[in-house]
């Protein structure tokens, strides 16, 4: 029996649920991991990442030194390098005024609009606000961005829109006093999986009724009181077909309608054309079923949506969004305990990214860059020349890469992301990666996107930093260190910092925008002293338990459910929608539509994943395919198939299951021996800007064994 | 919900309707000692280890499960109470391995239970099943409390990929057709092993450092790694 040197309080830093971890450790070695009872995010249940998930601390492939590439590189021509023998080994100075140089070098001769960073919704929120300050203070960028792009942002744009604000209206936990909720292009099970022990507990201890909207058979279809299995893309329809259903048989409550929302008699025109039999024809999903969801959503007494990249993960992204805004708009289901709108948000702290302005169009708080009080408050703050911030717009991360060419972005500073991975059309994104002048990575291993750097510095993992993480449902909780960094390997916010002195200095400005930080508690006061949001949130009041944001001052509780007195527009907003169809619809060339996810056992890119014994126990990207399209393939459970759009293909073997509906594959994109993000489409969005990851056509052919990556691996699991 | 005023070492009590005699205990600070009990489980009176006297019942009567009644009088340590926690100690003791049960040894300590008492008992001592790359189970260390398969079941996960299996002294803990885990419904989430009140399940990375292994055997051990060169068929056997 080990006697634990220390165990330390902190938090997952898996998905956006937030569980409250305590790490027990020997020599260093994170032995064990349990989970404190009395939590009120996880009450003492975890998933196998948040319990068993932190092995790759360790891994001997992990970075440790910074690193500088033996062969330069050159725009057009880059190449990536995954072995060590290509990087020469270097001191912090050197790599720290490397950076430097040709970041100042770039920018002076190609300016502001030459510059760009990926921030990090893993990193902490001292981490982000720091790096973003540093784009925004010193090169006078907005072209600052993470993957929030690539999974709510058209969410995010539909619920500023309808509501002014942007993220989960409720707590989490409040799922048990839903008397009705609906699940939407969320696989809840897998990809927040405590969230989703809460859901089945409301429909199996206290009565709730759940609805699940999904194209996929998904393990909470087993719980639930209705299954829409619409076909991918089509939300719309189906949303405000359930609008339509509502208005017809007078389910509106017209006092809230009336109150607190504008736009109505516009939006019930919009909606005529809407009927249940039309969104059948369209979603392919039973016209009764329609109504009788939409009956028991609007006569709940509380009820709740919950959402996730099925609906913002395509072209009209923010359209699907608006959908169910509109649906809790009709029955005054929002604002109240119990009811709400619940975007799920998915990495630990892209909330918290979200919030410290790791966002092209927005600084800290979601003030907006093109608003000049704004600039001004961050000019003060920062020590700017009034003027000096820059009031443009920046590009998204998509945007960003596809901006990379002479006269376009020349610089790109990656951390903790890896773009080569999560974005569409991986073909392209590689080309992208190729033009560029000059790329840092800052990170744990050199994934498909620091292969192509020019400069690898080591950052730690969230064990070895003190910082705070933002939940999904607005919950800032501390992370705590619990064991010295490996290596060299330094704090991100301790990395940020020495390279914007040095930046600083080459760049001769006569003010510092300051960045004497010795903790980060002093980065997170700086936020608190310019967001309100953040004003009441301290390291101090974080050590008990985390604050609900916002806090809008030190005695401020913090609020665990939005909008019980209005929306921060004022009136909520309908937006009459059209439907528009997924860009690239299943032909006979191309006959089934690909959607793309994760499983329970991976995270997104897998560079922290596939450097652990997660890997072990699901090793091998596998396609999903309904029994009915593997029967007419001639595709057995097991078999290697070929998937092939119109950008890329990928050989994996097929995991013949009802769990996709038929016309439907379905391939995680966490394997880069088969990387879905080959074959998906690089539409976006027109507002959000989101990629269309959910749907595109897709031809599926039986393949050779040797045709695999790795043929040796054959996975056989019971879980569903 | 109206209260119930009760008596419980003497003292009088006054806790809402449909407290359980264990809580009502808890409330003025008579710690009841449970082995099987949880708070995040259902308890189940299993252990019978909480047991406690009401005076008019027949038997002793387990605190975890038998809520408060109106002038209840309620003795939490009688010489009764005392001498059956004691033995069912003893009994516990004598087939199982306690090794890593610190809370049950404090409680033969307190109740001056003797290990020994049945040395002619057959100790269960069943293989450690090793068969997935997160948890072991070491079934001799298995006192059958059930929090696991509870927290696998309707407690906490709704996975179900444990249960109860064999009768009487053939019970343990085990998975449906005795399949290596990865091939049951398990999803590894460890909520079983943040229960065991014993160290019968256990992080392997925790298992392997016991062994002696440094840490860069156990991060071996625990993940085989794969090289384009190595090949390797991923099935796994019944330890």
């Amino acid at each position: 029996m080990i006697e634990a040197d220390r165990v330390v309080a902190t938090i997952c830093p898996y998905c956006g649920v937030g569980c409250n971890l305590q790490l027990h450790l020997k020599n260093d070695y994170i032995y064990k991991v349990t989970a404190p009872f009395e939590s009120v995010v996880n009450h003492g249940n975890l998933c196998v990442k948040g319990r068993f998930g932190y092995d790759f601390i360790y891994h001997p492939r992990r970075v440790t030194t910074p690193l500088i590439r033996k062969t330069p590189q050159q725009p057009g021509s880059r190449t990536q390098a995954f072995d060590l023998d290509e990087w020469r080994v270097v001191s912090w100075d050197e790599a720290l005024d490397y950076t430097a140089d040709r970041l100042v070098e770039i920018y002076h001769r190609d300016g502001a609009d030459a510059m760009a960073v990926y921030l990090c919704a893993k990193a902490t929120n001292e981490d982000n606000y720091l790096l973003q300050k540093l784009f925004r203070a010193l090169f006078r960028t907005n072209n600052v961005d993470h993957c929030t792009r690539l999974c709510h942002a058209g969410s995010v744009v539909a619920l500023q829109q309808a509501i002014g604000s942007s993220a989960m209206s409720n707590t989490a936990a409040e799922v048990i006093q839903n008397d009705v909720f609906i699940v939407t292009g969320s696989n809840t099970t897998e990809n927040h999986p405590i969230i989703a022990l809460q859901m089945k507990a409301a429909v199996e201890k206290h009565g709730a009724k759940m609805i699940v909207v999904d194209p996929r058979r998904l393990e909470l279809v087993d719980f639930a009181e209705l299954w829409l299995p619409l076909k991918p893309g089509t939300n719309v329809p189906l949303f405000t077909a359930m609008a339509h259903v509502i208005i017809e048989e007078g389910l509106v409550n017209e006092k809230f309608v009336a109150e607190r929302t504008e736009g109505y008699a516009e939006f019930v025109r919009s909606v005529e054309e809407f009927t249940p039999e039309y969104a059948e024809a369209v979603c392919g999903v039973d016209r009764e079923l329609i109504r009788r969801a939409a009956r028991l959503y609007a006569t709940a007494e509380r009820a709740a949506i919950y959402w996730g990249m099925g609906i913002s993960q395509l072209s009209h992204g923010t359209a699907s969004a608006l959908s169910l805004i509109h649906l809790a708009f009709l029955t005054g289901h929002i604002g109240r305990e119990g009811t709400g709108l619940n975007p799920l948000r998915g990495q630990n702290n892209v909330q918290g990214a979200s919030d410290m302005g790791a966002m092209p169009f927005h600084y800290p708080g979601y003030m907006r860059v093109d608003n000049p009080e704004n600039a001004a408050k961050w000019e003060r703050a920062w020590n700017v020349e009034p003027g000096g911030l820059n009031r443009k717009l920046g590009l998204t991360t998509t945007e960003i890469l596809s901006h990379a060419h002479p006269g376009g972005v020349r610089a790109l500073y990656i951390m903790g992301e890896n773009p080569m991975m999560s974005e569409p059309n991986l073909n392209l994104t590689r080309h992208h990666m190729q033009q560029l002048e000059f790329i840092a990575a800052q990170d744990l291993f050199i994934n498909e996107s620091g292969a192509f750097a020019d400069v690898f510095l080591p950052a730690v993992s969230w064990a070895e930093k003190d910082g705070t993480f933002t939940n999904t449902d607005r919950r800032v909780q501390r992370v705590r260190q619990a064991l010295p960094p490996r290596g060299q390997a330094r704090p991100d916010w301790q990395i940020i910092r020495d390279l914007a002195q040095r930046i600083e200095a080459r760049l001769g400005r006569s003010q510092s925008a300051g960045w004497q930080y010795t903790h980060p508690s002093e980065i997170l006061a700086e936020v608190g002293r310019v967001a309100p949001e953040y004003a009441g949130v301290t390291y101090e009041r974080l050590e008990q338990q985390g604050l609900q944001t916002p806090v809008w001052d030190a005695r401020h509780p913090g609020t665990p459910y939005l909008f019980s007195e209005g929306f921060p527009r004022g009136r909520g907003k309908f937006h009459p929608l059209e439907f528009v169809p997924a860009v690239e619809l299943p032909d006979d060339e191309y006959p089934f539509i690909l959607t793309t996810g994760r499983v329970l056992e991976h995270w997104h890119g897998g560079t922290l994943t596939r450097h652990s014994h997660l890997d072990d126990l699901f090793p091998e990207a596998q396609a999903q395919i309904n029994p009915v399209d593997a029967e007419m393939l001639g595709i057995r459970d097991g078999l290697p198939v070929r998937v092939a759009s119109r950008r890329g293909q990928i050989v994996l073997r097929a995991a013949v299951s009802e769990k996709t509906s038929a016309g439907v594959v379905f391939i995680p994109f966490h394997f880069a021996e088969a990387a879905a993000n080959l074959l998906t489409i690089d539409a976006l969005d027109p507002q959000a800007k989101i990629p269309e990851f959910k749907a595109c056509a897709v031809q599926v052919f039986p393949a050779r064994e040797e045709e695999l990556a790795k043929p040796e691996i054959r996975m056989e699991r019971g879980r569903y | 919900m109206s209260n119930v005023t009760l008596t419980i070492d003497g003292q009088t009590v006054s806790v809402p309707a449909g407290t359980t005699i264990l809580q009502a205990a808890q409330s003025i600070g008579a710690e009841i000692p449970a082995i099987c009990y949880h708070e995040a489980c259902t308890p189940n009176a299993l252990c019978r280890n909480c047991v406690v006297e009401v005076e008019g019942a027949r038997v002793l009567v387990a605190s975890c499960v038998a809520q408060v009644a109106a002038n209840m009088v309620v003795y939490t340590r009688s010489p009764r109470v005392e001498r059956s926690r004691r033995t069912i100690l003893e009994m516990l003791a004598s087939a199982v391995d306690l090794s890593e049960a610190p809370d049950i040894q404090r409680m033969m300590q307190e109740y001056s239970a003797d290990a020994q008492r049945f040395p002619q008992a057959e100790r269960r001592e069943i293989p450690l099943i090793d068969d997935n790359p997160m948890y072991v189970r070491d079934y001799s260390k298995c006192i059958l409390c059930w929090r696991c398969v509870q927290v696998c079941a309707d407690d906490a996960q709704f996975t179900f990929a444990i249960n109860f299996s064999g009768r009487g002294y053939e019970t343990t803990i085990g998975t449906f057709f005795g399949k290596p885990m990865p091939a049951t419904t398990c999803v590894f989430c460890g909520q079983c092993v943040g229960v065991c009140p014993t160290g019968a399940l256990k992080p392997k990375s925790e298992w392997l450092l016991e062994q002696g292994l440094s840490i860069d055997q156990v991060f071996a051990a625990t993940r085989q790694e794969r090289t384009g060169a190595e090949k390797r068929t991923r099935t796994w056997r019944r330890a």
